[in-house]
């Protein structure tokens, strides 16, 4: 037996983007779950329609931890009240960028950004700021996305 | 959206990119300071790519609101006391 505290849980922010592009949801779930299984507490930031697609998507919580509102997320970091060791930033249009950007500027968390839609590879060019980019050309079929998303896999320590 | 919706605000730039919008403020409004993501401005947490530019005219505060879904915004809002506030942060 040991006196040592137990290491406390890393933590881990989803900020999902307009959930117009149908692989955002999938692959959040996708992403939760690698992230709990590493021993990680992820929390979902996003609009209205992009929460409540992952809540009525898992009504019994098995993925899904906490889920909060985009803006307020934004405001708690900004007031230093909340931070996470990793930020994952959902990007499919120029929006996903600011959030991308803005993250990057408010929080301490390392920032991958999750780039897909039909031109993601014009998002990637326009990403100057310091992040891990996962890029695939990924709408419908969220395996090429999940593809990416392991080959980087930043769920490991 | 916080109060911005319930404020009489004029929108100068729908669909535009976040950068369109930074130009826009620059080239036409002389008065303009740049801040970081997450300043506030009325209620609001800035969304956007460092710097952010903030246009002044008068009382008329430019300023660059980001959604999910409908990308960035360029909103003109009166407001004495924040344009006064805004102003004072360039000393």
């Amino acid at each position: 037996m040991t006196d040592e505290p137990p290491p406390s849980l890393r933590s881990a922010l989803l900020v999902l983007g307009c959930p117009q592009v149908p692989v955002q949801t999938s692959i959040a779930l996708y992403l939760i779950n690698k992230l709990k299984k590493s021993a990680m507490v992820p929390v979902v930031a996003g609009n209205k329609a992009a929460n409540t697609l992952l809540i009525v998507a898992d009504p019994d919580r098995h993925y899904l931890g906490e889920v909060m509102d985009l803006d307020r997320a934004v405001a708690m970091i900004t007031d230093k009240k909340r931070e996470f060791d990793r930020c994952f930033v959902f990007i499919h249009n120029d929006a996903g960028i600011s959030y991308a950007a803005t993250m990057g500027a408010i929080s301490t968390a390392k920032i991958f950004c999750l780039v897909y839609g039909e031109h993601y590879d014009d998002l990637v060019k326009q990403i100057d700021f310091p992040c891990t980019i996962i890029p695939a050309k990924a709408v419908h079929n969220p395996l090429p996305l999940k593809k990416a998303l392991d080959e980087v896999s930043p769920w490991a320590a | 959206m916080g109060c911005v919706e319930s404020m009489n605000y004029e929108i100068l730039m729908r669909d535009g990119s976040f950068k369109e919008c930074r130009d826009y403020i620059r080239q036409h409004f002389k008065e303009n300071i740049d801040v970081q993501p997450g300043f506030k401005i009325f209620d609001v947490h800035l969304i956007g790519i460092p710097p952010i530019a903030i246009g002044l005219d008068r009382d008329f505060i430019v300023f660059p609101y980001t959604k999910p879904c409908h990308g960035t915004f360029l909103l003109r809002v009166e407001d004495t006391k924040e344009a006064a506030r805004l102003r004072s942060l360039k000393k």
